[in-house]
């Protein structure tokens, strides 16, 4: 592959991962790369980044697709055995994978992680993946390495409690060198991981690898797909995102200022130019802000995208008149004293995962009896001039729905709205009755973070 | 026609020697920036360096720094160039009995324009820095204005004609990502995300920048502030917030970061009083305030 074509390739792996790459930027990536030197690849990364990647949400992506095009070693390169004792026997066919070889790799694998060398442990990585992750002997078309089979054999975490205790030794404090054990075995796992991709993209081809391993980014990931990891980086997300849609709604707003004209200002203004209305004015318009009830399903399955939700609503606030939250599995509970203002992120989760025990009387979502309780106990939270918000997938276990209950909810509020968190095209199967209320409140779709953005925008 | 900085590493050094510390990515991007002729669009939080890194550019190589500070409302006569309609005026009244077609060739020549600072940017003959700052804070209109700008280095004034660059400038824009720029926008540009530094770029950064501070308070300041980066908090302490609380410790003459210190002077960094809490809560230091 000559460089151009790995240059189109690694373009076109862009494109096709979401990433607007257009002709322009393509050249200006290759007039930068004739500036620089490409003794480094670090500067080569920089110099396609900048030309390349406009939006910094994208450059997750894009170091994953830059390491498949423009790997960081072939093969074993010369850092996978650097003493070079391992070669001679590898040469000779023996065997690479055995138990004594990996409680020494084990060893060195601590050792590496306790002094925190990172060189080192980039290269045990390579290690760890060429000697206990490959396959061997699979029919062609199948990957011949896993990361799985490495991390499996190799199991850094259990090496955790290790460091630990060797960083307490050097006197770090407990907490802390919890913190820092996890990192760096974290790092390792991920560091194997991308050395697994590596070798299958060497294997394969690149091109055929790029769809499997770009995970979408994080505005892009839906709610009931995140990792834990994931929904912490969403839950950073919550407030750049409240502002962002803060900022746009003022400046729509602005834009909208004018109201009727305000006959007696011109007039009296009139004066001053002779009685020719030179200027007019206008009386200010009243922002309309809505009272938001907001009714969310908590249980297990859609908790994250009701708690995304709820936290979106109360950081904007200040654009409705008033909020009320209430969840609910089968009971329905009041949750909106949890939200105080500025109060810290948090905490706010911590007691909305507790209170969730007040919404649950017998463990499995119901619908139909939220509705009615919700009917019957807080029926004054509706009026003429508040908004319904329902939160949830609709699936009810396929008891009674109480459409009717849900009909008069909604005819006694202004607007009414359902935020779905699954794709549309599982409404209505299996015990979803998504169809059904659908019909009755009208159903929006809402899966990841921009989607969510969306539609608040929408609504105010 | 002199570029900007020779290579990467070169652009490292001068930046330093100005008291910018960029890292790798930083350097590489700016001289592309300068090699390749192009406008250089900064994002990243607030207080990590964007405008400072214009100014450092503007020092390194002995460039005149002409800014353009963009808010709501911003427009062509305030960005770009605006006809001086009084001395149009007072032109017009002292030409007397002059025909009309002498006066109105004579009121729309250089004497009466008043340039603004995109123009001004462009007419310079010596090396000029452009900053066109928080651009995301301008209207979408305005973007289409710096279109032309950004792209050819040219202005067109319909009575002048096209005011083309002698020198191109190096443009810097920075945002704080209030908005999505438009595409147009950005891919006339290069593209720098900063972010926060690793602690060891930070200790270098803050010790340079307060010249008494001890490498011992250096250290547990830098370490300090990114355990608070890793927490969730409304606002984490940028670069600036932790110069400023190396600051304080000066002038308090503290000269051991310990718990009772941290405490006391926490409010420097963290301006949200959930934030605080939360980081005496974390950092579990003793919560008698």
């Amino acid at each position: 592959m000559t460089l151009l074509d790995t240059h189109i390739g690694l373009l076109e792996a862009l494109r096709s991962a979401g990433l607007s790459v257009s002709l322009a930027e393509g050249l200006d990536a290759i007039a930068a790369l004739e500036r620089i030197g490409w003794h480094e690849r670090e500067v080569v990364r920089t110099a396609y980044a900048a030309t390349v990647v406009k939006k910094q949400s994208q450059r997750v992506t894009f170091d994953a697709i830059f390491d498949l095009y423009y790997p960081r070693l072939v093969g074993e390169g010369v850092a996978g055995d650097p003493d070079g004792s391992a070669s001679a026997e590898e040469q000779a066919g023996g065997v690479r994978d055995n138990a004594a070889a990996l409680r020494s790799f084990r060893e060195e694998l601590a050792a590496a992680l306790e002094t925190g060398d990172d060189q080192r442990v980039q290269d045990l990585a390579v290690e760890a993946m060429a000697r206990f992750g490959a396959m061997p002997g699979r029919g062609p078309g199948l990957s011949s390495w896993s990361a799985y089979t490495a991390l499996q054999r190799v199991t850094p975490q259990e090496l955790v409690e290790q460091l630990v205790a060797g960083l307490l030794r050097d006197g770090a404090d407990p907490a802390d060198a919890e913190r820092v054990a996890g990192n760096r075995v974290g790092a390792f796992t991920r560091l194997v991981e991308a050395d697994a991709r590596r070798r299958l993209a060497e294997e394969k081809g690149p091109e055929h690898v790029a769809d499997v391993v770009v995970r979408p980014t994080i505005d892009r990931l839906d709610f009931t797909s995140a990792r834990r990891s994931d929904l912490e980086e969403m839950r950073r997300e919550i407030y750049p995102l409240a502002r962002r849609l803060a900022v746009r709604l003022t400046k729509e707003q602005h834009a909208r200022r004018r109201g009727a004209l305000d006959f007696r200002r011109t007039v009296r203004a009139s004066l001053a130019t002779g009685g020719v209305p030179m200027e007019t004015h206008h009386r200010p318009k009243r922002p309309h802000r809505t009272e938001l009830v907001v009714l969310c399903d908590v249980s297990g399955s859609v908790a994250n995208f009701a708690q995304f939700t709820l936290l979106l609503v109360y950081a904007l606030r200040e654009q409705f008149h008033k909020v009320r939250a209430f969840t609910f599995v089968d009971q329905v509970h009041e949750v909106s004293h949890h939200f105080t203002p500025g109060g810290d992120v948090v905490e706010v989760m911590e007691n909305l995962a507790a209170s969730t025990a007040h919404a649950a009387r017998w463990g499995r979502t119901n619908y139909g009896r939220a509705f009615t309780t919700f009917a019957d106990e807080h029926a004054d939270a509706l009026g003429p001039r508040s908004s319904l918000l329902v939160l949830g997938d609709a699936r009810s276990n396929y008891s009674d729905l109480a459409l009717e209950t849900l009909r008069d909810l909604a005819g006694s509020a202004r607007h009414a709205w359902w935020l779905n968190p699954e794709h549309a095209r599982h409404w209505g199967t299996g015990d979803s009755a998504a169809r059904a209320y659908g019909e009755i409140v009208p159903m929006v779709e809402c899966r990841n973070l921009t989607q969510l953005g969306e539609f608040v925008h929408d609504i105010l | 026609m002199t570029s900007w900085f020779a290579n990467p590493d070169d652009a490292s050094a001068r930046l330093h020697a100005t008291g910018y510390l960029a890292d790798a990515a930083t350097a590489t991007t700016a001289y592309l920036a300068g090699a390749l002729e192009k406008p250089l669009l900064v994002e990243g939080p607030a207080g990590v360096g964007k405008t400072e890194l214009a100014k450092a550019v503007a020092r390194a190589s002995g460039a005149e720094l002409v800014r353009l500070q963009c808010y709501e409302g911003l427009d062509e006569a305030r960005a770009l160039y605006e006809w001086n309609y009084k001395k149009q005026l007072l032109r017009i009244q002292a030409s007397g009995d002059e025909g009309w077609d002498e006066t109105h060739d004579d009121i729309f020549t250089d004497e009466f324009l008043l340039t603004r600072p995109l123009l001004t940017a462009i007419r310079r003959d010596e090396p000029t820095v452009l900053l066109i700052d928080e651009v995301d804070k301008t209207d979408v209109e305005v973007e289409g204005l710096l279109l032309e700008v950004l792209s050819d280095f040219q202005v067109t004034i319909p009575e002048l004609g096209t005011v083309t660059a002698t020198r191109r400038p190096f443009v810097v824009l920075t945002s704080n990502a209030t908005r999505e720029l438009s595409e147009a926008v950005k891919r006339r540009c290069l593209f720098l995300h900063l972010d926060y530094p690793d602690s060891e770029r930070e200790r270098e950064i803050v010790t340079s920048q307060v010249p008494g501070l001890s490498d011992k308070v250096a250290t547990q300041l830098v370490e300090v502030v990114a355990r608070l980066r890793e927490l969730e908090l409304k606002k984490a302490p940028s670069i600036a917030e932790s110069v400023d609380w190396a600051r304080t410790l000066i002038a308090l003459e503290i000269g051991d970061l310990d718990e009772e210190a941290v405490r006391r002077t926490l409010g420097v960094v963290l301006k949200h009083s959930s934030d605080h809490e939360r980081a005496v809560k974390e950092l579990r230091l003793a919560a008698t305030r």
